[in-house]
């Protein structure tokens, strides 16, 4: 391997999932480089949660390749296993057990001796700050505590690879912050992170590279702060909606994408700061604002407002 | 099903000594629970062996030259193998399954589904042998077990247990919910309960009825050798209930397993 280039961990190639007649994930190709933390976007159904479950190789493959490591998920699937962490999206820890058995359990599938896992599920109950939990029945921890429980349990083998499907869906803003930051601190280790997210803030704070899907396809892919500049520009424009407001938007300028939204019109354009000025000059509007372009936009401008359950 | 699919039933599991992690995670739960998982067994022989044993016996003759107390306390071990094993892979390997998700929690580290399935079906095939080693304990006590034989109870009842938790299992891995199994309870288990030489001997039953039952009623034979062990009368045919037993077990383990893997990986 070039010792410039940086090493692939995972790649797909036209990975492919039917359920039925039903494509779910529909030909899809990407790569994750070694230390990198990689996210999936998309609405509702658009094929991440199956994407990641090939991944982490309990979801056989209808056709395509994936290799991790290496290794292809159909035939050496204990291996990958064995080297990978999974926190999924619903909660199944063990509820007849205590925080701590429910880790020396789960340590058990690993073929961690008793005395090692005894060790790293202290140090992993500190890290994730629930040592004072440790024989607490899991039902009365709060919902934050259980999530951060299931991210113990996914690095008790000490994993290459961490597969976070949405890690925070759910919880208040402190207990978030404080699993990116866990997440964060782990990437600085050289774990590399695989997460699923419907927060584009989430995305934002921790992917280096992102791909949204949507329809089971990856519909774009790259940096979160290139993509804004490409799909969006680097400001946006709200302005109170009205007739006059539209009417002037659309005649004063060809490269003006407008979009309303409730109250609003979310102005995209290439020189938002002139378009603010001109609409403040001919309307006393008290509610305009300028603000900086995010994922948000380019998520919703990409998959479309529309609900999609 | 086609063809194919039915054949594919039957694949054999790929299994390694991972089983056991699963039945010990099983075994785990109960050992917390212990204190209220032991009452159960202990109570009810006692109830059945006062109410009917010697409350109804008293109005009944003798059976195969034995008072009836005497002929039901074996049935008595042998159904507590049937329902112990057969509940904890109907209920309680469905609330793991569905409400618990606890499979879905193994399969993401080196065990596979397979070797899930199977530990649940030794989880299930062990409360067989633990809750009747309680209620042939209790027999014992109460002074109806009369041959040294019946030491060799416990092993027979891994066996007995395994039968009926693949049985179960088959039914887990069809139950859209957890109160369809209200079915196989009333439509297998009560009448098997009933039927198997258990309260009355099945000589009483019609000739076609007696040959249904030992042909598909894994209790009788559970019942037939339980009562022989217990009363020290071996005869030839016991052989052929063991055989029975080892060859359902055998068919319907590897089944189950595949069933369950056909509902849970798409």
């Amino acid at each position: 391997m070039d010792a410039l280039e940086p090493s692939v961990l995972i790649e797909a190639e036209g990975l492919t999932k039917k359920f039925g007649e039903l494509k779910a994930v529909d030909g899809i190709n990407f790569k994750v480089v070694k230390g990198e933390c990689f996210g999936f976007l998309g609405p509702n159904g658009a094929g991440k949660t199956t994407t990641i479950k090939m991944v982490h190789c309990v979801l056989p493959l209808t056709s395509g390749r994936l290799y991790m490591a290496g290794k292809s998920v159909t035939e050496e699937a204990r291996e990958i296993k064995s080297m990978i962490g999974v926190a999924p999206q619903e909660d199944n820890l063990d509820p007849d057990f205590t925080v701590q058995h429910n880790l020396l359990v789960y340590a058990r599938y690993f073929d961690i001796p008793r005395d090692e896992a005894t060790k790293r599920a202290e140090d992993l109950l500190k890290f994730l700050a629930l040592d004072e939990k440790k024989n607490v029945i899991i039902e009365q921890l709060s919902a934050g505590m259980k999530r951060r429980l299931i991210l113990a349990r996914a690095l008790l083998n000490e994993p290459q690879i961490l597969i976070l499907d949405e890690p925070t869906t759910g919880l208040d803003p402190q207990a978030r912050h404080l699993i990116w930051e866990k997440i964060r601190s782990l990437k600085k280790r050289g774990v590399t992170v695989i997460l699923t997210t419907h927060y584009m803030e989430e995305a934002a704070q921790l992917c280096d590279r992102i791909v949204i899907m949507d329809y089971g396809k990856i519909i774009e892919e790259g940096k979160p702060s290139e993509l804004v500049k490409k799909h969006i520009g680097e400001e946006v424009l709200e302005v109170p909606n009205s007739e006059e407001v539209a009417e002037f938007l659309q005649s004063s300028s060809k490269d003006i994408r407008t979009e309303v939204v409730g109250e609003k019109i979310h102005v995209f354009t290439d020189e938002p700061k002139g378009v603010f000025t001109r609409i403040l000059k001919k309307f006393p509007l008290k509610e305009a604002v300028i603000r900086d372009a995010n994922l948000e936009d380019v998520f919703l401008k990409l998959t479309g407002r529309r609900l999609r359950e | 099903m086609k063809g194919g699919e039915i054949t594919a039933q039957f694949r054999l599991p790929r299994l390694s000594y991972r089983v056991w992690k699963v039945w010990m995670r099983d075994r785990d739960v109960f050992m917390k629970t212990f204190r209220v998982n032991f009452i159960p067994p202990l109570l009810e022989p006692v109830l059945y062996l006062l109410a009917m044993g010697f409350g109804l016996g008293l109005f009944v003759q003798q059976i195969e030259g034995v008072s009836y107390v005497q002929f039901i306390a074996p049935s008595l071990v042998a159904i507590s193998m049937m329902f112990n094993s057969f509940f904890e892979c109907t209920y309680g390997s469905f609330v793991r399954m569905y409400y618990q998700k606890t499979f879905d929690a193994i399969i993401a580290t080196p065990v596979n589904l397979e070797e899930v399935i199977a530990g649940e079906l030794l989880w299930g095939a062990t409360k067989s042998l633990i809750n009747s080693s309680i209620v042939l304990g209790i027999v014992a006590l109460f002074g109806l077990v009369s041959s040294p034989l019946a030491l060799l109870i416990p092993p027979i009842s891994f066996l007995v247990g395994l039968v009926f938790a693949s049985i179960a299992m088959c039914f887990t891995s069809v139950a859209p919910n957890i109160d369809a199994f209200n079915y196989p309870q009333f439509l297998l288990i009560t009448p098997m309960f009933l039927f198997s030489g258990t309260f009355f001997p099945i000589t009483a039953l019609p000739q076609l009825t007696q040959m249904i039952a030992q042909l598909f009623l894994p209790l009788t034979h559970a019942v037939s050798l339980t009562r022989s062990l217990i009363l020290g009368r071996l005869e030839p045919s016991l052989l052929l209930s063991l055989a029975w037993l080892m060859v359902t077990t055998i068919v319907l383990f590897i089944l189950s397993i595949n069933l369950m893997k056909r509902r849970l990986i798409k």
